[in-house]
């Protein structure tokens, strides 16, 4: 059996990601994802791989780019301005089918805002982020074992569709530290990367890394073509944990640090007598709203109550999910700010009341 | 019956779509005689800029990316860390190069990447449709500039090959022409030596070509010729600005 150890979450997911093969990693410093990168410069040497101080972050996105049509396995990892500027890489890395692992670990905004854990990014994760209409799978872990778990995961995710995949991490979960277990993740059958440009070494046709379509009906036929992807990725990689969910009247909603807080705020209503279940979507793209509309159909559900670090993104989505059938409240802080779970409790109970 | 000339097999048969009496064709045959004459082709792998040469993924016969604008040194990068035996060569015009890519050019050349890039001077954005550039000449006008560059507001423009070579990083860097015969095997000579010295593994490689816009420039192609001969090469020097080589130093 394998032993527990201790591990930070950001230099956890930066050994997962050379575990599942990763040899490349460009990157720029911000706080709070420094141990990604400095892990990375110390360890890829270790095993053939390559790190890269970039000189900015708009570099580091277009290094992966480059790495990634090479065929290789590549990460580049961020906090939030940072992923700011990476936007134009993720939107090239789409349009040309490039697989790559990016992870955001989310701070305050807006602006340079402030290093303290926040969930401000969603939006920008969930509906693509930079120019253009695509979808990317957005990943977020609420331990550390679940990042490094993830972030393994992400790999084959991207390959598989050739499409990058986002790990969205916020600031608590990159910087505490937490026992974990390192064990096997299973492995998917991907293709072979016959697409990549390795250099023809006389034995192909020559092999075009591009996003470029010069005519409207070519783009058009090229953009159809994703939408089947970002369907399959609905019908295939949509995940989520539940708890307590059986006869529950409040069903909490929320990931990440939040869903920890959400079910410590749990306990302290259901020893009020408030039976409360908790829908944590660990996919955020592709979002498990099937799932939350079924358990807010229950007779026993009064309502959904939504809880995030931002002033409401994911509510969002939730309601497109309940899509009225039960009332649904929303409780944020922002700015950095970590709400108690008392705080999350009472909140939640005063909601609920309007609906018992 | 003997063949005599033959198009290059280091270009593909696509149609270029570059404007009458563009120099762009010109570059990318000598680009892909180099490559094929130093045995390179089937070892290449290109990066495309955005700008005239957006379509040099589908022109040259080997394995191409296409960029995001400006940041082809920065892709050539990436591929140059996983790929450390391939040849590997940026295409760039001076909009992408030097204005929204500045910073990927230098800090390429700054590491030493192993790669090579062609530089575009042509002081212009053709593909845009005229706009100044930072190659833009004092007092050249363009379509957001229309009485003229105005040193005052825009500066000066900007000498690529120099500011490059200032860097330990970049092995060889030269700038040439390729208005007539001479400035044309002069040119391919240095896209040579920026390949082979690649091979070498002796650090960045950079040649700068001095080419004519006549679309943009709003002059026939002869005048164009005239016009870079006159008002280019006196501000931006021919000749090699940089050898390793020649300097006895090895990168």
């Amino acid at each position: 059996m394998a032993q527990k150890e201790l591990w930070k979450g950001n230099e956890a997911v930066a050994r997962a990601a050379i575990l599942a093969g990763c040899r490349y990693f460009f990157g720029y410093p911000i706080t709070p994802q420094n141990e990604i990168p400095e892990y990375m410069a110390a360890h890829l040497p270790e095993v053939g791989g390559c790190f890269l101080q970039s000189e900015s972050e708009v570099a580091a996105i277009n290094m992966v780019y480059g790495a990634a049509g090479a065929g290789a396995r590549v990460m580049t990892s961020s906090s939030s301005p940072g992923i700011s500027l990476k936007q134009e890489g993720i939107t090239y890395l789409v349009g040309s089918e490039l697989p790559a692992v990016i992870v955001n670990v989310m701070r305050g905004g807006p602006g340079l805002g402030t290093i303290q854990p926040a969930q401000g990014d969603y939006f920008q994760a969930t509906r693509g982020g930079g120019n253009g209409d695509y979808r990317t799978v957005v990943l977020a872990p609420s331990t550390v074992q679940e990042a490094a778990d993830l972030t393994q995961e992400a790999f084959d995710i991207a390959d598989q569709y050739r499409n990058p995949v986002l790990l969205l991490m916020d600031g608590m979960i990159g910087q505490m530290m937490e026992g974990m277990v390192w064990h096997e993740i299973p492995r998917r059958e991907l293709p072979p990367k016959r697409w990549a440009t390795t250099a023809t070494e006389g034995k192909r046709g020559k092999n075009i890394i591009n996003s470029w379509r010069s005519d409207g009906t070519g783009l058009e036929v090229h953009n159809l073509h994703l939408a089947e992807k970002w369907r399959a990725m609905e019908e295939n990689e949509v995940r989520w944990e539940e708890r307590g969910t059986e006869e529950a009247e409040l069903i909490f909603v929320a990931y990440g640090t939040t869903a920890r807080l959400a079910a410590a705020a749990m306990k302290e209503l259901e020893k009020q007598g408030i039976r409360c279940g908790l829908l944590r979507p660990i996919s955020l793209w592709p979002y498990p709203s099937t799932r939350l509309c079924a358990l807010a159909e229950r007779t026993s559900v009064r309502a959904v109550f939504t809880v995030e670090l931002s002033l409401g993104q994911m509510v969002e989505d939730v309601r497109l999910a309940v899509e009225g059938v039960k009332p649904v409240g929303f409780f944020g802080r922002a700015g950095g700010v970590i709400p108690t779970p008392h705080e999350i409790a009472e909140q939640a109970r005063a909601f609920l009341e309007q609906w018992r | 019956m003997a063949i005599i000339y033959a198009k290059s097999k280091g270009l593909t048969d696509k149609p270029m779509h570059y404007c009458p009496g563009c120099t762009h064709g010109l570059v990318h045959k000598l680009v892909a005689e180099s490559l094929v004459e130093l045995g390179e082709l089937e070892n290449a792998v290109g990066v495309a800029p955005v700008g005239c040469a957006g379509y040099a993924y589908d022109y040259f016969n080997c394995d191409m990316q296409q960029a995001a604008h400006g940041r082809a040194p920065a892709v050539a990068t990436g591929i140059k860390r996983v790929l450390p035996d391939r040849t590997v060569f940026t295409y760039q015009g001076d909009g992408d190069l030097a204005a929204i890519g500045t910073a990927e050019i230098v800090h390429a050349a700054m590491r030493g990447e192993k790669i090579t890039t062609i530089f575009i001077n042509n002081a212009i954005y053709g593909m845009t449709g005229g706009q100044m550039a930072p190659t833009t000449m004092v007092g050249q006008r363009a379509t957001t500039a229309p009485w003229g560059r105005d040193p005052s507001q825009c500066g000066s423009p900007i000498r690529m090959a120099e500011l490059l070579s200032t860097l330990d990083g970049t092995a060889y860097a030269e700038r040439v022409t390729v208005v007539d015969i001479p400035h044309l095997n002069r040119a391919k000579r240095a896209i040579q030596k920026a390949l082979f010295l690649q091979k070498e593994n002796a650090g960045f490689t950079f040649v700068e070509v001095l080419s004519i816009c006549p679309t943009n420039w709003g002059m026939d192609p002869a005048g164009a010729i005239d016009w870079l001969k006159g008002n280019m090469i006196p501000y931006y020097p021919l000749g090699v600005v940089k050898d390793c080589r020649r300097e006895g130093n090895v990168v």
